[in-house]
Formats: C-alpha cells, sequence, structure tokens
C-alpha cells in the first residue's frame, strides 16, 4: 500500500487514487502529418524503466485533480509530486 | 539431431527401486552447472519455463544444441515458481486458441516426452457468469470455442452445484451464480517441475544451462546482435533470445528497442492445507478471483494485477482483500482459512493482453515475452514457436499473428475480457 503525497490534500492512502500511466507523454502536435510508426510510438510504446518514473495519478477519491509523481519501480520508494505543468522535483530528473 | 552429450540416467520404477536401496543419497544431479563458453550458436536469456522450453525445442526439433540458456538467479525462480499453474485454453480469438491449445496438447504429452512429472491434472477450469451480460457472453464463447476445435461446455447453476457442492449458489448472494463455462481437459500442473522437466531434458541433449549469471548489455554491430554482455563475462552468439518475463522492456531496452509493454504486480497465496475439498478450478471474471486445491492441500488463489506498474515482487493489500471477498462470497466456507504465503511476480503487459514472440529490428534478436498474467498455460506452446522463430529466423504461423509491429498496423488480438477472465 502506498502513501501519495498529494500536492493539494496531502498524504492519503493509495485506495485514494487511480493511476493514470506514464507521465510527459505528449499529444501529437500535427497528428495528420503522423506515420503508422509514429502513432504506434505515442499510443502504445512506453519505456517502463526499472528505477526512476514519472506517472500521473488522480486523487479520484479526495480533490480529484490530476499530478504528477516520480517514483523508483524497483523499490516503489516515492521522490516527491508535483503539479501538471510544473518541473519534477530535485533528484527526480 | 545432434547426438546426447551425456548419458542421462532415465527416470523409472527401476531407478527408484534401485535409489530406495541407498536411501535416496545417490541420485545423479539432474543437469550440469557448466561454466560459460566464449561463443554459442545461440543465447536465451532467461531461465524461466518459456527460456527453458525454448532451448529444449531448438535441440529437439531443430538439431541446434550448442546453445545456452543464461538466468540471472535460479530455473523458474520467477513468474514460473509465482504463478497459480493454471492450464487451459478457452480463448476467445483463434489466434489465441491456436497457440494456447497447441500449448495443451503439448502439456498433455509433456510428462512422457520429458521422462519427468510434471503432475499435469486435468481436473476442469470453470469460468462462472454473474449477470446475464455474463452468462451470453459465456455462451458465445463456448460456441466459438467448440468452431475451434477446442472441448468447451455450459453448466447451469445446478450442474456447477452438483460438480462443486461447496459453492455458494443461491439468488440472495451479491453476485449470483447464473451459469458457467467448463473446458475438461484444463487444470493444474506442478509449476516448478515443467521448469525443472524442460531443464533437464535441454541439459540431457546437449544445453549449457548457466545460472547466477545476469546479462548487462546486448552487444550489436552493424544492426545485427553479436552476443551479450554478462555478469561472468562477453559470450558471443549470433542469435539472442530474449524470455525474461518481468524484465522484458529492461532487456530490450539494452539494445535500444522501445516496447509496448508496461510490468505491473500480480499476487497469489496459498491457505493452510487441508483436506481434499475443491476437485477443479474455479475462476471468476466478475467478482475477480480464482481457485484451486493443490495436491498438498493448500487452496492457490490469485487475481487481478496491481493499479500501478513495479518491479518490486510484491503487491498492496486492498487487492488481497478483494479478492478474498470474492473468495469467501463463492465458498462461504472458506471463510475460516487462514493464509498461510502470500507473494508477487511481475507480469510484462501489453495494450491488447496478448504476448509478443517476434523477431526484432535487431537481426538475430529475438523477443519472447508480454505474456501478461497468463504465461504459464502457453509455456509449451510459446517455447515451440519461438523455437521455430530462432531456428528459421521466421515466425511459425502460430506466432506469426505475435509479432511487434501487429502495434504499428493494428492488428491486435484484442484478449481484454475475451481471455475468459480479467487481466
Amino acid at each position: 500500500m502506498l502513501l501519495i503525497p498529494c500536492p493539494y490534500c496531502g498524504e492519503r492512502e493509495e485506495t485514494e487514487f487511480h493511476h493514470g500511466g506514464e507521465a510527459h507523454i505528449e499529444r501529437p502536435q500535427d497528428p495528420d502529418a503522423l506515420s503508422d510508426a509514429e502513432w504506434a510510438n505515442y499510443i502504445f510504446m512506453r519505456t517502463n524503466p526499472k528505477g526512476l518514473f514519472h506517472e500521473r495519478w488522480v486523487h479520484a477519491a479526495g480533490c480529484r485533480r490530476w499530478f504528477n509523481m516520480a517514483r523508483n519501480t524497483a523499490t516503489n520508494a516515492i521522490i516527491g509530486t508535483y503539479k501538471i505543468g510544473e518541473k519534477p522535483p530535485k533528484g527526480a530528473r | 539431431m545432434a547426438e546426447v552429450e551425456k548419458p542421462v540416467k532415465k527416470y523409472s520404477l527401476f531407478s527408484l527401486a534401485r535409489n530406495a536401496l541407498s536411501f535416496h543419497q545417490n541420485w545423479e544431479k539432474a543437469w550440469r552447472s557448466p561454466e560459460p563458453k566464449k561463443h554459442y550458436n545461440a543465447i536465451i536469456i532467461g531461465g524461466g519455463g518459456h527460456g527453458l522450453a525454448t532451448a529444449y525445442y531448438l535441440a529437439k526439433e531443430h538439431g541446434l544444441t550448442n546453445i545456452a540458456v543464461i538466468e540471472k538467479g535460479w530455473l523458474g525462480g520467477g513468474n514460473t515458481g509465482r504463478n497459480t499453474t493454471i492450464i487451459r485454453s478457452n480463448y476467445l480469438w483463434d489466434e489465441s486458441a491456436a497457440i494456447y491449445d497447441k500449448a495443451l496438447q503439448l502439456y498433455e504429452g509433456l510428462s512422457q516426452d520429458l521422462n519427468y512429472n510434471i503432475m499435469l491434472s486435468q481436473r476442469g477450469v470453470l469460468n462462472l457468469a454473474h449477470n446475464l451480460h455474463d452468462v451470453r457472453e459465456l455462451k458465445r464463447r463456448v460456441h466459438a470455442i467448440r468452431l475451434n476445435g477446442i472441448d468447451s461446455e455450459y453448466l447451469s447453476p445446478a450442474q456447477i452445484k452438483e460438480m462443486i457442492p461447496i459453492i455458494d449458489i443461491s439468488p440472495s448472494i451479491r453476485y449470483p451464480v447464473m451459469g458457467a463455462s467448463l473446458q475438461r481437459r484444463g487444470g493444474v500442473a506442478r509449476h516448478d517441475a515443467v521448469a525443472w522437466g524442460f531443464a533437464r531434458a535441454a541439459d540431457a541433449r546437449g544445453v549449457d544451462i548457466i545460472q547466477q549469471c545476469e546479462v548487462t548489455g546486448i552487444l550489436r554491430e552493424g544492426g545485427r546482435v553479436t552476443g551479450v554482455e554478462t555478469t561472468r563475462g562477453t559470450i558471443h552468439a549470433p542469435k539472442v533470445g530474449i524470455v525474461t518475463a518481468g524484465h522484458t522492456s529492461v532487456l530490450a531496452a539494452m539494445a535500444g528497442i522501445r516496447l509496448p509493454i508496461t510490468s505491473y504486480p500480480l499476487q497469489a497465496m496459498v491457505t493452510e492445507p487441508v483436506k481434499p475439498i475443491l476437485n477443479s478450478v474455479v475462476m471468476s471474471n466478475a467478482v475477480h478471483c480464482y481457485v484451486s486445491q493443490s495436491d498438498k492441500g493448500e487452496l492457490v488463489l490469485g487475481a487481478g494485477i496491481d493499479g500501478y506498474n513495479s518491479y518490486t515482487q510484491r503487491g498492496s493489500l486492498h487487492i488481497v482483500e478483494e479478492q478474498l471477498a470474492a473468495v469467501c462470497m463463492l465458498f462461504p466456507i472458506f471463510s475460516r482459512l487462514r493464509i498461510m504465503r502470500k507473494w508477487g511476480g511481475i507480469v510484462d503487459t501489453c495494450p491488447d493482453a496478448s504476448p509478443i514472440i517476434s523477431k526484432t529490428p535487431v537481426e538475430g534478436l529475438y523477443i519472447n515475452g508480454g505474456w501478461g498474467t497468463g504465461g504459464f498455460k502457453a509455456t509449451p506452446g510459446s517455447g515451440w514457436a519461438f523455437a521455430h522463430t530462432m531456428a528459421r529466423d521466421e515466425p511459425h504461423a502460430l506466432n506469426a499473428p505475435y509479432a511487434l509491429d501487429r502495434f504499428t498496423s493494428g492488428a491486435l488480438i484484442a484478449e481484454h475480457g475475451a481471455a475468459a477472465v480479467a487481466h
């Protein structure tokens, strides 16, 4: 069970949240110009690293806001959370 | 077919009797532990069931015996030893039915083929329906599976109760049991024995099995693979197969390949052992649990993946609570049992819940992974098809649909839900 520090509400239990997958995947600026391989890369391909990982969470049973979190996927250690649009905290870049 | 390099004593009633005379102290080792050579004709990364099966079928079906299986831990210590040992082939789509039933057919003859008792028990697998949609969906699936020549039948609640007297089929429970599909050829097998049997049989055909040896890099030259860097030195080979369930993305990244895989913990557990009480495998998609009883008497329980990706072989407690609630609703008699052990394995999931058994953009490098939550049942079929792919440098018809480029072409094999259990 993770104890997740929501940047708006503070630490809450994992059951209040939903995971939103890898963060910082940019929607293509010009979708019509994309090749099939570029679409595949955007929709399906993921870095899935063992170690530092940036991910999205939504505080579904709380403030219902989305935010980003940096976590070590090898240990589940949470390095920090940050709001959408912000840069990852120090030690998590 | 290459000659066997060393004589391996056949397991038999006579060998059992002979070893009983020396109080079973003098059994020969089941496989060698050789030092890695500098060069092989092929390297399999990953000494789980799928990797060892690949090595075995490369040697048996394709005469390729100068090969090594490289394992960072011990044989079958990953997902092969962590799953709930369920075997079935009741998949909806033709592509899935073909490869999973190939695996089941190989399982049916595997103890004889390997001269190793894998304790296959075809006790039947039931998938329960809990609402009208489930009923219609399961009936449709039963028909589709039968059209593929695979045994499948539909049971009414009364028929389920006759088969499993301890199940609660009263209409008043939160998710009443309204019917079930049954595959009688489905069942369970001893998961460790599958890994050990393939290891012993591959070793007997000359395959080097190298444990405690981690791959740290994949060597390439001009777009083709030339070998691997390991914690025990550089090993060269013109062909390398990645069969590392739980770490497929990590290994692929060493060769600069991005995969559509996300790795999640999947938890399983066993109760204290009790006398025989459950004679089949019961799975429920809607309330989400699956349960069978091991030969030792423990109930083996499992359910869905955790909510977030992780490489830690553990998960969150609320996942366990949810599945135990489901089990206790269906089987109130189990509510007094205590859980003895619980553990997690890392499952590599693809967006379409189907595996990747494929060539890659790097020549001579092959990937077999992304089996999600259901790889154990496919072990022999997976190894058989992957061996063909590695030996011939082209996929067999069985695994051609499982190519990596399906994520570009869009020809996905969407088994979410279609496989009769949630992923």
